[in-house]
């Protein structure tokens, strides 16, 4: 009963979220990326990733990617509200599903361990177009590129190689074929 | 040689050229150079407030008095602080104002210099748009920029902060170019397919309902015009929202009264059983809706709104129609008159059933209450109040809380931009300063704010305002000494435990009229009630009328908070006959 002392009504019917990539083409001008934020925390919409930079230097444009996760009728209230802001030119959304659409991270992990230990764990990245960016005798730092899950699963897999340190970006996505988003 | 003109001029020279003639403001160090350029431009009056809040709720009266945006000039730290509830308020309530804060120099811009803020991002959350100007050279075209965001599309609240070296600093003016192409955040691209679904719902429904709000007063005075043809032409009820009130005339029989939590029974319990619901520029607020789950459930919903975020927010609607009111009710009416001339005779049976209906709720009578010789009912005051001034154009503001219920249920508005009150934010102490921007905007005009003793203390200061500029505003205080929805709250949900919510220790308001210079008049019974409103209307000057009421009254009929629209609390007098005992009222 404690609920209905209250001036407001109880939450209604909850519907069952997804996860969405919402991409925002904006002005790059000062404050642009806590407005795009500001309005995400200020309605309490999730932020799971987040990837931005200057994509157009010419007309100043920024591309902002959002992983976030929200029923249907959340993410249709995000992108609405995000297209009502100032600086922002155009939204596209893409479900995590959607076959059409790349999506990648970058992580660089730091090893530290011998030689047959760092060379381990360069084989272990094989899958996931590993670049060594810097080399010692004791230590290595390996870029990849993969999806959230997959370097979820290596940071847990490579700790047994030597991994003392690891550092990535939020998702960015691209549509496939020839299409772009307009 | 092209002519230089110094940021503060710049400034004035933009208002100048938006037709801007009032400006609400307080002076501070961070807008000195601004002041100082006042007095070279006399097309702009500027009205000196005792608050920044006051300031901002003056220029939201303004603008919701005459459709123009209202603008206010405050100084940066607490100036732009204290503005802050006044553009929250506008931002909830879709008010257009302009609110232009001085900030410290820009080189002292994030060292916590002396009245220094981080204004815009402050304000980011509750304007449409702001701006920190960096460099002289863009300040005209901000400035512009300001007045077409907070004006297009939904209107809303901007600000633009000018640091105290952008003022100083020299520039060439840019004239302002009315862009064809708006900045595409403005919607108006409904299609005529959409109009003809409409038309083809209005022609199926059986219990059709019109629910209109603050959007119909927003799109202009064309929009009620062409609401109250529309409404005639198609012989339906219509209810409204309370920033609604005005658009279509109270006292027309097609008009069900306000609805949602403090609705008419008639209101919410054909919202509730219609079968086609058409929104008319609503949002489906929580104090309308009530519990959402319940909320219509057998309707066909239409939502007509210029912002396309409004349109499946909180309610999902069946058609949505997003663009100006006014263009669409152009194109219905068009639509309609070509396909199905004389509509409202040839439809007249199909929803004689639904009317029979209506008229049984309406029956109910929910606005009654239960009249006193001894002392002042407060419906009854806000009913005399309306029927001494119903002849004459009257602006009404109000604070928040049960006299603003009240006065939305029993004041009868017939005309649109004639009710100014804060719904969204529900800020008390809008009504007082709102009245002065009302005042200014309409110096010949009765302009009347109903308010509550609580509420009109949180800007009294403003009374000084109303006498330095010789408005006679008319400030008539429901005086019941309680935060009266407060305490109704507190009476039907929390064990009648009154916790902090009797105000002890009240001004006498008629000595602190006259302590300000104006005139205090006070009502203790019914029977003096009508010679004293009329001594209110015919002083001249402001007034601060209190008006003694009962300091138990409820305000009825109610929406228990999670219960749909069809199980509504009555009146006493329908409660004694439904013998709510104790364990009902736990339930509100």
């Amino acid at each position: 009963m404690a609920n209905s002392k209250s001036a407001y009504s109880f939450a209604g019917k909850k519907q069952k979220p997804d996860t969405h990539i919402i991409v925002v083409w904006v002005d790059n001008e000062a404050g642009v990326l806590a407005r795009v934020v500001g309005l995400f925390s200020g309605r309490g919409y999730n932020i799971e990733s987040l990837a931005v930079a200057e994509v157009d230097q010419k007309q100043n444009i920024s591309r902002i990617t959002i992983v976030t996760t929200g029923t249907p009728q959340v993410v249709d209230q995000i992108k609405l509200q995000l297209k009502k802001l100032v600086p922002v030119h155009k939204v596209a959304d893409f479900k995590r599903e959607d076959k059409n659409v790349i999506f990648k991270e970058m992580a660089l992990f730091k090893f530290v361990a011998n030689n047959g230990k760092l060379n381990k764990a360069f084989e272990a990245c094989k899958k996931f177009n590993p670049v060594i960016l810097d080399k010692t005798n004791k230590s290595n730092v390996i870029q990849i590129t993969a999806l959230r899950r997959e370097i979820d699963t290596m940071s847990k897999n490579l700790k047994k190689f030597g991994l003392v340190s690891v550092s990535r970006t939020g998702a960015v996505a691209m549509t496939r074929g020839s299409e772009i988003f307009k | 040689m092209p002519k230089f003109y110094s940021g503060a001029e710049i400034v004035f020279k933009c208002l100048e050229d938006q037709n801007v003639s009032h400006i609400f403001g307080y002076p501070g160090g961070a807008v000195l150079p601004i002041y100082d350029e006042l007095k070279n431009f006399n097309s702009i009056k500027h009205i000196l407030v005792r608050h920044e809040q006051g300031a901002g709720h003056a220029a939201e009266g303004y603008a919701r008095s005459t459709g123009k945006p209202g603008v206010l000039l405050v100084t940066s730290g607490p100036g732009a602080t204290n503005a802050v509830t006044a553009l929250t308020d506008a931002y909830m309530d879709s008010v257009p104002l302009v609110c232009i804060t001085g900030q410290v120099p820009t080189h002292l811009i994030g060292t916590d210099a002396f009245q220094e803020c981080d204004t815009t991002g402050i304000t980011r959350p509750c304007t449409k748009h702001n701006w920190l100007v960096k460099d002289v050279n863009d300040l005209a075209e901000i400035m512009h920029k300001a007045f077409e965001v907070a004006t297009t599309g939904r209107p809303g609240p901007v600000l633009v902060d000018i640091p105290k070296d952008i003022q100083f600093q020299k520039a060439q003016y840019k004239n302002y170019r009315k862009l064809k192409k708006l900045n595409g955040k403005s919607h108006n691209n409904f299609s005529q397919k959409n109009i003809d679904e409409l038309i083809s719902l209005i022609t199926k429904a059986k219990k059709p309902i019109f629910y209109t709000g603050g959007g119909v007063i927003n799109s202009g005075t064309k929009a009620s015009e062409l609401l109250r043809e529309l409404v005639y032409a198609t012989g339906f009820p219509i209810t409204s929202t309370l920033q609604g009130l005005g658009c279509f005339p109270a006292d027309d029989n097609q008009f069900l009264g306000m609805l949602g939590m403090h609705g008419t029974y008639e209101a919410n319990n054909a919202m509730y059983s219609c079968d086609l619901m058409i929104n008319v520029g609503a949002r489906f607020d929580d104090r309308i809706t009530g519990k959402i789950d319940e909320f219509s459930p057998k309707s066909k919903k239409v939502h007509i709104d210029i912002d396309p975020s409004s349109i499946n927010k909180n309610v999902k609607v069946d058609l949505a129609i997003v663009g100006d009111i006014k263009s669409v009710l152009t194109s219905t009416l068009k639509t309609l008159k070509k396909s199905k001339n004389n509509f409202s005779k040839s439809n007249k049976h199909q929803i004689s059933n639904w009317w029979e209906q209506i008229q049984k709720w309406r029956s109910k009578r929910s606005l009654d209450y239960i009249g006193s010789e001894e002392t002042i009912k407060p419906q009854y005051a806000i009913e005399r109040l309306y029927e001494l001034t119903k002849d004459k154009d009257t602006y009404i503001t109000t604070e928040v809380g049960q006299h603003q219920m009240w006065a939305a249920q029993h004041y009868k508005f017939n005309k649109p931009n004639r009710w100014m009150t804060s719904g969204g934010l529900g800020t008390m102490g809008y009504g007082l300063p709102a009245a002065v921007g009302v005042q200014i905007a309409h110096p010949k005009k009765l302009v009347i704010d109903i308010a509550g003793e609580a509420s009109v203390l949180m800007t009294m200061q403003e009374m000084s305002t109303a006498v330095q500029y010789n408005l006679p505003i008319k400030i008539f205080i429901l005086n019941n000494e309680y935060m009266g929805m407060v305490r109704q709250w507190q009476e039907l949900l929390h064990d009648k435990n009154y916790s902090e919510s009797y105000t002890a220790a009240l001004p006498d308001f008629v000595k602190m009229a006259e302590a300000y210079g104006c005139v205090g008049i006070r009502a203790k019974t019914p029977e003096e009630l009508d010679d004293k409103i009329i001594e209110m209307l015919n002083t001249d000057r402001p007034v601060i009328f209190d008006c003694l009421v009962d300091k138990q009254e409820n305000c009825f009929p109610m929406i228990p908070s999670g219960k749909p629209h069809n199980q509504m609390l009555l009146g006493p007098k329908d409660q004694k006959e439904k013998k709510i005992t104790g364990k009902g009222r736990t339930l509100v």
